[in-house]
């Protein structure tokens, strides 16, 4: 498959300015600081991390739900953020969103056909006929019944409605998915269907997913790069099977190492974190992980830590990588 | 165990299932059918009632009920001091109740929900202009603007309808924007904004449909409050005026005469106190039935 | 020695049977984990051991003794006092399991109170012990902090402090780390191991995540539409699993399927209210499902302690038995 650009996003920053009391002075809560990525079509990229990293925000700025404060996004060569209001209207359109809850995400009081319609009759001048003919298609494509047309969302199961969602959003033939933790709230079995269903879309559609979890194991399956967040900053990024089998960066291998593993040969040492997620509020300085580290040392606490190439593609934010102070990282227990 | 299977019951329309819920609620279904039948005298007045509401009986003044000593079939709840049949005015009383509620109602609601609306989705300054205009208005004893408002534009029923829905503005703002702010931070409205719904549609295809349960739920209370007001104002002589037959006036008409007969002033009472009840009852009803949190 | 013992434990919402005549024992010093999809009955039978099913559902059981003690028929005082004390409970969501309107300490103290009593400095030295055993820095001061001040994992782990301040024989956790990172759920998990071992407690953690019973789990049992459909040791059912719904569950697992092939996700949804098969309730979804299957209700199989509810168990290389 040939490479071809999709969207680039160059230092993206979402900054939320807080108010703290009558007397305290604002405070800027940096959500997303200073993101880049390329994103190639039919590719998925994977953005990791625990709550609070600024994973979601970045995905609402994808989708330009929230202006970035900073920052340049480019889709298909054209710059989103400069364009006018109208062109923005057009394009958009080819970017669309899942969310991680399939109970919130569909408008309760409207029925199936209404939804998947919705799209076309804001955006398009199809009459009533083709739009039903063309919901219908698409409904069959998501593996729902025709029947299911005339039915409101609260008489589908999760797996069902995580099925309309996405048949929403492809209703404008998109090029780019957001896909919000779109399996997370769904169960084991439901979720692989969901999951094998989101990766027949990709090879039919030729979609390129950027797909927002912090499931390790979903996020090892179905990506091809993947990008470590923490407190709004990338930490680590590469490609998928460079990140799972050799992490570099202390937060990812603890990340990974806390994901329980079911077979025994495949778990690894449990690396202990001290401590939780510090307030964003209120975020440490130097490297924002250097609380829990166990490598961090003076330099980390002082000096903030750029994003560097490793190892060609590997992209890693960490001093103590870089001083070579790391001890190798096992892959089994 | 058992083997045996269930029959599925077919999926149920949002309508079929607030039947459902509404019909197992006995006092609400009460309400509803005198709510009916109150609906169904007022619609056909001329015909039911045995006498027009203003023809006067010279000779049965104060004609008691016909029940009692005295009283006369033909009148059958008696007569008042000009000798008009009391059971025709209440009558043709209710036609008066209900349609300056409705009005009421009506007009309110539709304010309300638009300024609760545009206040709830755009937030910010506009927010605030509505809703401490709202707060003011609050802060007022809503009879007493009411009557501010009548003795400015004048006692009619049409006026008193007017203010009845201005004093009861405020509730429904408020009620819209409540709601309107939660639908909006729902999944499914920022998926229709991604999809490039312009504001308009958002709000009133979008949000609207999933605030109207609090709403008729208000609404219906409302009508109650409606035809208390307009029956104060009517004691008060700023509603209709004499001898328009209206179950505020009636009592007010009345009052000289609680010693001497008592039902001059009972059955237009009784009949307030029925009718506000049905609505209350009914409104809990709806509450019950409208409110998904309170079905498993 | 055996604390707690169930046989054919059945709990109904008028006609809807959520738990389906379920037999299970824990032992002192057994971590059990209960595995199961939403909907399987995992949590209702164990809110339904607290005595903790509020009418419309009712609570059936040929047997349901906790250390030798009928729970089914002593009074509702008494179980009480023993469900609280000796069986503790730690439940999903840590932000609304504590009051938000009183202190962390005021909880603590009035949790010890009820059940061990002592005056109020012995209490409050008690829940600052409880408290440093749980992992949380500066004690004393978190006394007086309210919830929301508190991140999920501290609240769990003050959640924690709660259940074990009465020094339980059974810890219950219902999904007690879902709602949490991956992290900070990794440190919660230790601490309960931890604990368990201290205090030699039987500790039943009923979860949706195979991996993490897998990884702590002596014991394991898989429930189905309100059924178990399998049991026993936590390592065998996960390598050699014998009914085809534990099967089809583990290769489900994302971390099953290597590379980028498909899934092999289990067709269709856990049959509900209206739609319960008339024999085997895996019968409509199971690749190896006969018409004996769809007709028959299978009964348990093998030994006490590896049972399968299944006509054709499968054998150790995940083919059904002829």
């Amino acid at each position: 498959m040939s490479h071809e650009l999709v969207l680039n996003a160059h230092n993206l920053k979402q900054h939320y300015h807080v108010k703290q009391g009558l007397f305290k002075p604002e405070a800027t809560v940096k959500a997303v600081d200073g993101v880049s990525f390329t994103l190639d079509r039919g590719k998925t990229l994977a953005v990791v991390g625990e709550s609070g990293c600024g994973k979601s925000t970045l995905g609402r700025m994808l989708t330009m739900i929230e202006t970035p404060t900073e920052g340049q996004l480019n889709f298909l060569g054209e710059d989103l953020l400069s364009l006018s209001k109208e062109q923005q209207k057009e394009l958009r359109q080819k970017i669309q969103i899942i969310f991680q809850n399939p109970y919130g995400s569909l408008n309760p009081r409207k029925k199936i056909g209404a939804i998947l319609e919705e799209p076309l009759v804001i955006n398009t001048q199809l009459n009533k006929a083709e739009r039903k003919a063309k919901a219908l298609a698409m409904m069959a494509k998501v593996g729902l019944k025709t029947e299911h047309y005339d039915r409101y969302p609260h008489m589908f199961s999760g797996g069902q409605r995580q099925r309309i969602a996405i048949a929403r959003g492809l209703m404008l033939d998109p090029e780019i998915i957001v896909a919000d933790e779109p399996v997370s709230a769904l169960d084991v079995s439901v979720q692989a269907q969901v999951l094998n269903l989101m990766m027949d879309l990709q090879q039919e559609f030729g979609l390129s997913y950027v797909f927002i979890s912090h499931d390790l194991s979903v996020v090892e399956h179905i990506a091809d790069e993947v990008m470590v967040m923490y407190l709004g900053k990338v930490v680590e990024h590469g490609k998928s099977e460079d990140v799972f089998t050799q992490p570099k960066h202390p937060y990812t291998q603890a990340l990974l190492s806390s994901t329980p593993q079911l077979s025994s040969d495949k778990r690894r040492q449990r690396i202990k974190l001290q401590g939780e997620l510090p307030s964003p509020l209120n975020p440490p300085s130097g490297c924002a992980f250097h609380g829990r580290c166990q490598y961090a040392n003076e330099r980390c606490r002082k000096e903030t830590p750029v994003l560097r190439s490793h190892a060609d593609v590997h992209l890693i934010a960490c001093h103590a990588v870089e001083e070579e102070r790391l001890e190798s990282f096992s892959g089994a227990a | 165990m058992t083997t045996e299977t269930l029959q599925a019951p077919a999926p149920r329309t949002p309508l079929q299932e607030f039947w459902h819920y509404f019909k197992g609620n006995k006092g609400a279904v009460t309400g509803l059918v005198f709510i009916l039948i109150v609906c169904f005298m007022a619609l056909f007045a001329d015909i039911v009632a045995p006498h027009s509401p203003s023809d006067q009986a010279r000779d049965a003044l104060l004609l008691p009920p016909a029940w009692m000593d005295g009283g006369n079939w033909a009148y059958f709840l008696g007569t008042d001091d000009v000798g008009r049949d009391i059971l025709s005015r209440i009558i043709h009383g209710a036609r008066l109740s209900l349609s300056v509620g409705l009005v009421a109602v009506t007009a309110s609601l539709m304010m309300g929900i638009l300024m609760g609306l545009v206040a709830g989705y755009c937030k910010g300054v506009v927010d605030t202009i509505i809703m401490r205009i709202v707060d003011i208005m609050l802060a007022m004893p809503s009879l007493l603007l009411a009557i501010a408002i009548v003795a400015i534009l004048g006692p009619s029923i049409v006026n008193a309808a007017l203010a009845i829905s201005i004093v009861s503005l405020p509730h429904y703002v408020r009620l819209t924007r409540a709601a309107t702010m939660a639908e909006m931070s729902r999944d499914y409205v920022t998926s229709s904004r991604v999809i490039g719904a312009s504001p308009l549609r958002l709000m009133f295809v979008c949000i609207l449909p999933n605030c109207v349960a609090p709403l008729i739920v208000q609404a219906t209370l409302g009508f109650s409050t409606a035809i208390l007001d307009m029956a104060a104002l009517g004691f008060l002589g700023l509603g209709a005026q004499p001898p328009t037959p209206e179950w505020g006036s009636m009592l007010a008409d009345a009052l000289q005469f609680v010693q001497r007969a008592w039902w001059v002033v009972t059955f237009p009472g009784l009949m307030i106190l029925l009718t506000v009840l049905a609505f209350n009852l009914m409104g809990d009803g709806l509450r019950d039935a409208l409110d998904p949190k309170l079905k498993q | 020695m055996s604390l707690l013992k169930l046989e054919n434990l059945s709990v109904t919402f008028g006609q809807f049977r959520a738990v389906d005549q379920i037999s299970y024992n824990v032992n002192e010093g057994e971590v059990l984990g209960i595995v199961g999809e939403s909907g399987s009955g995992k949590s209702v039978s164990s809110l339904s051991l607290m005595g903790l099913i509020d009418y419309p559902g009712k609570v059936s059981a040929d047997e349901l003794s906790f250390m030798n003690q009928d729970l089914l028929s002593m009074p509702e005082a008494q179980r009480r006092k023993i469900t609280g004390s000796d069986i503790a409970m730690i439940f999903q969501d840590p932000m609304t399991s504590l009051n938000p309107c009183y202190t962390v300490g005021y909880q603590i103290i009035e949790a010890l109170k009820t059940h061990q009593g002592g005056t109020k400095k012995e209490l409050k030295t008690r829940a600052i012990e409880l408290l440093n055993l749980v992992g949380i820095p500066a004690p004393e001061s978190r006394l007086s902090a309210y919830p929301h001040q508190l991140s999920g994992g501290m609240s769990q782990r003050v959640m924690i402090a709660i259940a074990i301040g009465c020094n339980p024989k059974l810890l219950i956790a219902d999904e007690p780390t879902t709602a949490l990172d991956v992290t900070i759920q990794a440190q919660i998990i230790d601490l309960l191991i931890d604990l368990q071992k201290q205090k030699q407690m039987g500790l039943v953690l009923i979860t949706h995540d195979l991996a993490l019973v897998a990884e702590v789990a002596h014991r394991v049992i898989v429930m189905y539409a309100g059924q178990i459909v399998e049991s026993g040791p936590a390592n065998e059912v996960f390598s050699t699993p014998k009914h085809p719904y534990t099967q089809a569950l583990l290769a489900s697992l994302p971390e099953s399927a290597a590379g980028k092939a498909r899934l092999e996700a289990l067709p269709g949804v856990v049959p509900g209210q209206y739609d319960r098969p008339k024999g085997c309730l895996l019968s409509p979804r199971c690749p190896y499902a006969t018409d004996h299957c769809r007709n028959v209700v299978p009964d348990n199989q093998g030994p006490l302690e590896r049972q399968v509810k299944c006509h054709t168990p499968l054998d150790t290389l995940g083919r059904p038995a002829a």
